[in-house]
């Protein structure tokens, strides 16, 4: 049985997700898609901390609501005037989008429905059993042992350092 | 009432299928990018509850989930550097307007 805290937050935090991922899709105004998303991520962050995974929560909050949304908005306001509407969409265009939307619905949710596990623990017992600290997430991220993950940490620095040169090099003013 | 693990994968379907809409209608570079941070996003929470439900006691979607946000980061950066780029020398950055790779 879950508190009632839990399932309250569980419902807001479910329908913020679905409106604003769907409002972020069909606004017209480019400025607005970005706030939307805003609001989306910050949802999926809340349910990192429902789910008991607090630090990724914090780096879901950092990296994309602080850095990613942040490039999204210079960009958009380094490209068009950001009051200007798209135009609008042709009728067949949407009706091509709406039915590749609802047969990935309709896929996956069939995928999920028929998956044997489904019906398995509840919120309150998986984050009984798994709770994690801090310096667990640092071992294993430093670690060369078994489930350490040095290599991939080693390896995106690398990424993130070309991603740097590859960003300045395509950038710059020529 | 439980919650389980059904309740929190039908917000990350619904993510998902939003994402497939708007890079199939949208034209504006940055709105199909946006539509693409909807997929990868309801990807990461999708590792992050199975690994949740299913395996508590492992750390191995919650480590997956971490590295791909940081290849996002990574991966948005240069997708706008380009889409800059591309606004620089044509002025536009529709995708029924960009035709050539040279410019």
């Amino acid at each position: 049985m879950e508190s009632i805290g839990n399932i309250i937050l569980y419902f807001v935090v479910a329908v913020i997700i679905a409106v604003f991922s769907a409002m972020a899709v069909t606004t017209r105004k480019i400025l607005r898609a970005a706030t939307y998303l805003l609001f989306v991520l910050l949802g999926t962050a809340v349910v990192y901390f429902q789910l008991g995974y607090e630090f990724l929560g914090a780096v879901q909050i950092a990296v994309y609501a602080g850095g990613i949304l942040v490039l999204f908005v210079f960009s958009i306001l380094l490209t068009q005037h950001p009051a200007d509407p798209a135009s609008v969409l042709a009728n067949h265009r949407k009706f091509v989008g709406g039915l590749a939307a609802v047969c990935a619905v309709a896929l996956l949710g069939v995928a999920v429905c028929k998956f044997p596990l489904i019906d398995g623990m509840s919120l309150t017992e998986a984050v009984s059993i798994g709770d994690l600290n801090m310096k667990q997430i640092g071992h294993f991220l430093l670690s060369s042992e078994k489930f350490g993950y040095l290599l991939p940490f080693e390896a995106i620095s690398v990424l993130l350092l070309a991603c740097i040169i590859g960003g300045i090099a395509i950038a710059r003013n020529k | 009432m439980n919650l389980t693990m059904l309740m929190y994968l039908i917000p990350s379907l619904i993510m998902f299928a939003c994402g497939v809409y708007g890079f199939i209608t949208r034209k504006n570079l940055i709105a199909i990018l946006i539509s693409l941070e909807l997929m990868l996003n309801s990807v990461d929470l999708n590792f992050v509850i199975f690994n949740r439900f299913l395996f508590p006691g492992q750390l191995e979607g919650m480590f997956f989930t971490l590295f791909a946000i940081g290849i996002a980061a990574a991966e948005t950066a240069l997708a706008i550097a380009i889409v800059i780029n591309i606004y620089r020398s044509i002025k536009k950055i529709d995708v029924s307007e960009i035709t050539k790779m040279k410019f």
